[in-house]
């Protein structure tokens, strides 16, 4: 399997970091920045991965199996995050999620029909004294309210068309 | 995104938050950067153990234990090499302080580091960064870059003949990879599960080596208990629970935020001068004092002086230092079993108590808020999470069981309030598992 050249570099950094008969310690984060790539773990990823890091394909499947935001499922271009954790609860966060599944048509651990947006209701993403919080890929968004959730996904709508 | 400090905080670990570039190694050289570490090269192993047992610093990740102590375990002369690790998944809901550490300070956490590589004699650590907080991984690695040109990092460190490698290492989503075991599992590219111990990561952590685990706050506090001396640091706070420490004040106050403040700051002070009381004029009801596993706060038990010994005074717990403020529209019930949601999500499954009793405690509470709950429910709850306690490998079947006790011991009329709401039609699939 080939990546970018900027994802090969990234994922060899990541690789030398361990010392030798250690490199099973790269299978997390080399996935991460695989994933990151293509937008989900892929067979062909496990077995490229699982080749690097010296172990069977086996023991790469069983942690994409454990970690959460390791996905087998294609996730959208943007993957937006809203917490609704106690500290966004508290704040609003629950009613963020609600607007957020009704407008875009789709629920927990969805993707809209053109691939452009995934949703998911996520446990504490650590905003908590700027809650409540969304999260679209990386980027964090804090205080959020309806109207500014709304202008972030018209934004995300806007630069596709 | 830092909140205005207040006059009330005592910033040592904050100090340069909020200088231009306060993130780059300039800055931080020219604010008493790196003192701390070449006076530890000076110092033998003992000397700086010593200085940290005189601070009375306690672990700041949640379970408080002397990092003095938990250094001075690490045994010598085992010919294996030693690794250091940091704890920078930040996950425990309410919990918001490591990021900034990072994002505003990553040299502290460097300089951290170093300092705990020179006492135990070892070449190579890692920092574990949940893998949400990407930004931050692109933080430090700048930062390590950096502290590689500048010397402070790679072979023999400015001439002391110490050598010391540091790398970031990207989590994936798992709560249970901030409990020390479990971080180590997925540290070596495993599932994380816990590990049963003794052997405590002190003599055997990662790969079977002696391993510094600590939270990234405690290695931030490293470096001015250096420079300041020990018994200046631990005059900050109360007896045995020396120093500054972050607190992450969130929910309904008129000011959350991240502040540092001296161990044994009152409660009542924190949330009416420094977070500026609870907003819109209401009453507080009750405030989760130390992350979402510590036992809930009624509005009477809030005026306490706030160290590690007083929280368990409360039989509550200082925790991360998360604290989660409520006011009197606050629903009980809900939070509880949103608290629940949480740890049943979260439970990696190993042991059973904790995987069956957070999940029958979810479907519980999820009849009790929709309710369609039973009478006999409230006690069910109350005997499910006490049977979890002590019996998992780690502590998270006890994070999920004591706030739920805490919820149902403390505000039970609230639980039986529900039972005698209307009764909801039943409109899920969901709903009919729930009610069994």
């Amino acid at each position: 399997m080939t990546f970018t050249p900027e994802t090969e570099q990234k994922l060899q950094a990541i690789w030398s970091r361990y010392p030798a008969g250690r490199k099973r310690s790269a299978v997390i984060p080399m996935l991460m920045y695989a994933q990151d790539e293509t937008g989900q773990v892929t067979q062909e990823m496990i077995a490229e991965v699982a080749k690097r890091c010296e172990v069977t394909p086996l023991q790469v499947e069983e942690v994409v199996g454990y970690y959460s935001m390791l996905n087998k499922q294609k996730m959208g271009k943007h993957h937006v995050q809203v917490c609704t954790n106690i500290a966004c609860l508290l704040m609003g966060g629950e009613e963020l999620w609600h607007h957020t599944t009704k407008r875009l048509g789709i629920g927990h651990k969805q993707v809209t029909a053109d691939g452009l947006i995934s949703l998911e209701e996520v446990e504490c993403a650590g905003a908590c004294s700027w809650a409540p919080c969304v999260v679209d890929g990386y980027e964090y968004h804090h205080h959020m309210t309806i109207e500014k959730l709304d202008q972030l996904l018209d934004s995300i709508e806007n630069k596709v068309q | 995104m830092f909140n205005e400090p207040h006059p009330d905080e005592v910033r040592i670990i904050t100090k340069r938050f909020g200088l231009p570039n306060s993130a780059s190694i300039d800055t931080y050289l020219a604010h008493e950067g790196y003192v701390a570490f070449m006076k530890a090269a000076e110092m033998t192993p003992e000397a700086i153990i010593e200085e940290l047992k005189v601070s009375s610093l306690r672990g700041r990740g949640g379970a408080g234990f002397p990092t003095g102590l938990k250094w001075s375990f690490i045994p010598r002369d085992n010919p294996k090499p030693k690794y250091v690790v940091v704890n920078a998944d930040e996950s425990e809901p309410g919990t918001c302080k490591d990021r900034l550490l990072i994002e505003n300070d990553p040299h502290q956490l460097i300089e951290g580091c170093l300092i705990a590589a020179r006492t135990i004699g070892c070449k190579l650590g890692y920092i574990y960064i949940r893998g949400e907080y990407r930004y931050l991984i692109d933080i430090m690695d700048k930062a390590l870059a950096e502290a590689y040109a500048h010397g402070y990092l790679g072979k023999n460190i400015k001439g002391t003949g110490i050598d010391f490698d540091l790398y970031t290492h990207s989590g994936a989503g798992a709560y249970e990879c901030g409990e020390e075991s479990a971080l180590l599992e997925s540290l070596e590219g495993k599932r994380g599960v816990p590990r049963i111990r003794p052997p405590f990561p002190a003599v055997s952590g990662l790969y079977a080596s002696p391993t510094v685990l600590n939270n990234v706050e405690t290695f931030c506090s490293v470096p001015a208990i250096l420079r300041m001396g020990g018994q200046a640091y631990a005059d900050l706070g109360t007896p045995k629970n020396g120093g500054t420490r972050m607190l992450c004040v969130s929910g309904h106050v008129n000011r959350p935020g991240v502040y540092e403040i001296p161990l044994g700051f009152s409660m009542q002070k924190m949330i009416y001068d420094v977070c500026g009381g609870i907003r819109g004029g209401k009453k507080l009801k009750a405030v989760i004092p130390g992350g979402s596993s510590s036992p809930v706060l009624k509005a009477d038990e809030c005026d306490f002086p706030m160290d590690y010994d007083n929280y368990a005074r409360m039989k509550t717990m200082a925790g991360s230092g998360g604290m989660m403020v409520m006011d009197e529209d606050t629903d009980i019930v809900k939070v509880a079993l949103r608290t629940m949601r949480f740890y049943a999500h979260e439970s990696c499954g190993w042991c059973i108590p904790c995987r069956e009793g957070t999940t029958w405690l979810r479907k519980i509470l999820t009849r009790m808020d929709e309710g369609t709950g039973r009478r006999a429910d409230i006690d069910l709850i109350h005997e499910l999470a006490k049977n979890m306690l002590g019996r998992t490998f780690c502590p998270l079947g006890d994070a999920a069981a004591m706030p739920t006790i805490g919820f149902v011991e403390k505000f039970r009329e609230e639980f039986e309030a529900r039972l005698r709401e209307t009764v909801v039609p039943v409109t899920s699939p969901d709903q009919l598992i729930a009610i069994g």
